[in-house]
């Protein structure tokens, strides 16, 4: 059944569906309860599952990852949200030693099924700690699994994918497209939760993003359009792993690729693209894989975010230059 | 016997620094002073078996070990005499260069026999890498404990098998998987109890009050026990805590004791009561088991670099194996053929583990790509081939010739 509902509504959707589904879903956060997160992203679940389902923790990350992995070895499927992007260090050595490495420490013989769903990114407006983008830093951890939606549909069906997978999953939520409808079938069968999708076709170039920027290349591909050129628009869905096989399909077809994502260029997963692209593409590519993100400088205030964050202009630029070559 | 250790270590560790600057005095005064507030608070020891073996009454404990027998002090100082030798075992084995690395728990018998006596089968148990004796007391064989310190793997037991979790080497990181865990008894409706071991410098970490926190917050039927053994490598209690470290359970809203940690019996009652409060809903509770790391942290570490002799020949007096030894002897629970019999059995236990070391496989090269997901990665398995082609690029050399 298709209704037209926001990103956050979606995931709200979806989270009650599973705790509905299994009993062995639990929902762990600050605030998730009778605030419903400071997204609302969990409204209402509280009312409707219980305090024991929908768990208001203390104000403790790494306590709040720790005790998702204990109830994942007494067999539960915790939920846990990390309240903004810049707030899950602490609890990053819980999700690095101990959580990535479970399963491979106890040679298969027990997993961690574990969420941990994250508000990222900027163009909020926020203050520090509140818009970041830390992916990379995920992703260079074997044993996790990270995925990132940009419309409501995926926003939906990957969180059900997420929870139903015995791996954890790091669950980055843009929180700048919280707000945006999209149609989201309830009885569709999605595809693989780790799969990229064209977004738009095209034959000049390839813009390759994900989460928040995939509505960017979107409007990038417009403008482009008008100037008549052809990109094509790929969403990756998933950070790790990456759909190498559908970056190099689209690239082989149209020879130039131009990733983009919030965070800092440096050492990002644009690099990582970049790279394995250029080994798989090499004959075929027209022109060097470039990227475009954030600067190697902290998240910057509010009232510069602008300037930090991947725009139209920026994204042309990246473009053109791609096309002179 | 607290005070003694304390005042004991004190002049030593200052004469140790010999810098003889005007920091030197500066750190004396402080350590004194710190010791001599630390004496005036220091609590009585839940203790019943002296270290001269004589058995003494405690009121409150006393009803928890009421009804043990002598065959159960015999099964306990058997348990506490083949751990000991399982160790000594594993140690010679490092220094023979068959494991790369062992932390011995020399010295601390009795707060793990006491303890992992104390558990039911249905309890789960969350170790640090020290917990040989206690994983004796689940069933787990001590061989299965040197494929990690050899490097055969990161584990090496399924720890659903015995409700004994793997070895975790992040200091207190498994405080708050117990505590995970043991929420998770509470939603299920159990009545089983989970208990945690750590030790006096994972005191000072955050995932330590973190979990001390989330239990009380959810009343968790989880025990911390922590083996105070003086040492977290070079750092003396000293350095982790200015107050008892039992007394940190307060602050958090649940109640903590300090027992004598080379008291098998003392541990054993204490650890009996705090899983029956875990039980009956109580919540959880804090052992802090006062007891003395005899070896090395590792056996990578020198202690000879940062404590005496002298303090170690004080705590040998205190020895958990001895104390029971005596007790069985004076009350007759045991006569020699029992004492020979275990030392066969101790020397038998000796080889089995040293041959079973020895014939530890390498593990295939393969078990890299093996188990780092549940569900596959496609980048692991792209890896795995490039490997199994560099791999078969050996074979084809081979071949060739």
């Amino acid at each position: 059944m298709a209704e037209k509902m926001a990103l956050a509504k979606a995931i709200n959707e979806s989270l009650r569906r599973a705790l509905d589904a299994d009993p062995k879903v639990v929902v762990m956060g600050e605030d998730v309860g009778k605030l419903g997160g400071v997204f609302r992203v969990t409204d209402g679940l509280q009312k409707d599952f219980g305090e024991s389902r929908v768990i208001d923790t203390p104000l403790a990350e790494s306590g709040i990852v720790g005790t998702a992995i204990g109830l994942a070895l007494r067999g539960y499927r915790p939920v846990v949200e990390i309240q903004f992007d810049g707030f899950v260090f602490p609890a990053y050595d819980q999700i690095v030693t101990q959580l990535a490495k479970m399963h491979a420490r106890a040679l298969g013989k027990v997993k961690m099924p574990v969420v941990v769903r994250i508000p990222y990114g900027g163009g909020i407006g926020a203050v520090e700690h509140h818009s970041e983008s830390p992916e990379a830093l995920f992703a260079h951890v074997a044993g996790l699994k990270i995925v990132s939606p940009s419309n409501a549909s995926d926003a939906y069906w990957m969180m059900q994918q997420a929870i139903q997978s015995d791996d954890p999953v790091i669950f980055f939520e843009p929180k700048r497209r919280y707000w945006d409808k999209g149609e989201v079938d309830t009885e569709a069968i999605p595809g693989p939760l780790h799969a990229a999708r064209v977004v738009r076709e095209g034959t000049d170039l390839t813009l390759a993003a994900y989460g928040p920027m995939v509505k960017l290349c979107q409007e990038v591909a417009d403008a482009a359009a008008e100037e008549g050129r052809s990109l094509e628009v790929l969403d990756l869905r998933s950070v790790s792993p990456i759909d190498f096989d559908a970056v190099q399909a689209s690239v082989e077809k149209t020879r130039r690729l131009v990733v983009v994502h919030e965070a800092p260029v440096f050492f990002g997963s644009g690099a990582e693209i970049a790279a394995r692209i250029t080994e798989r593409c090499f004959y075929h590519l027209e022109a060097p894989v470039l990227r475009v993100g954030g600067y190697h400088a902290p998240y910057p205030p509010a009232r510069l975010e602008e300037s930090y964050l991947p725009d139209l202009d920026r994204v042309l630029d990246a473009v053109d230059r791609s096309l002179a070559y | 016997m607290t005070v003694e250790s304390t005042a004991a270590r004190t002049p030593r560790r200052s004469a140790g620094n010999k810098a003889g600057t005007t920091g030197t005095k500066r750190t004396t005064s402080t350590t004194k002073k710190a010791a001599g507030a630390r004496k005036s608070a220091e609590p009585a020891l839940v203790q019943l078996l002296t270290p001269e073996g004589e058995r003494v009454k405690n009121a409150e404990f006393d009803k928890y070990v009421a009804d043990i027998t002598a065959e159960d002090l015999r099964g306990l100082y058997r348990d506490m005499v083949l751990t000991r030798r399982f160790d000594a075992e594993a140690t010679a084995l490092q220094r023979q260069g068959e494991l790369g690395l062992w932390a011995s728990l020399l010295g601390q018998e009795a707060a793990q026999i006491g303890s992992g006596r104390a558990l039911r089968d249905d309890d789960y148990v969350f170790p640090t890498y020290r917990e040989h004796g206690v994983a004796w007391c689940r069933g787990v064989d001590p061989t299965n404990l040197l494929g990690m310190f050899r490097g055969v793997n990161n584990g090496g037991w399924d720890p659903n098998g015995n409700n004994f979790h793997l070895y975790t080497i992040v200091i207190g990181s498994q405080t708050l998987h117990a505590t995970g865990y043991a929420m998770g008894i509470t939603k299920d409706g159990a009545d089983s109890a989970v208990i945690a071991y750590f030790g006096d410098g994972a005191s000072s970490q955050g995932d330590v009050a973190e979990a001390f926190t989330f239990s009380a917050v959810y009343n968790a039927p989880v025990v911390f026990f922590c083996q105070n053994n003086q040492w977290a490598i070079s750092e003396p209690t000293e350095k982790q805590s200015r107050v008892p470290l039992y007394q940190r359970a307060q602050g958090f809203g649940f109640p903590g004791v300090r027992v004598d940690g080379n008291d098998v019996l003392a541990n054993l009652a204490v650890t009996q009561w705090a899983l029956e409060r875990a039980r009956a809903g109580e919540g959880p509770t804090l052992v802090e088991a006062f007891t003395y790391r005899m070896g090395a942290h590792t056996t990578s570490d020198d202690p000879t670099r940062y404590r005496g002799d002298e303090e170690r020949l004080a705590w040998e007096a205190k020895d958990p194996i001895l104390r029971l030894r005596r007790y069985l002897e004076a009350s007759n629970h045991a006569d020699e053929g029992f004492f020979a019999e275990l030392e066969t059995e101790s020397e038998a236990l000796g080889k089995r583990v040293r041959e079973a070391v020895r014939a530890m496989p390498d593990p295939d090269h393969f078990a890299i790509f093996e188990n780092v997901y549940a569900d596959g990665h496609a980048l692991v398995d792209e890896e795995r081939a490039q490997f199994a082609a560099y791999q078969a690029s050996f074979a084809d050399e081979d071949g060739g010739k």
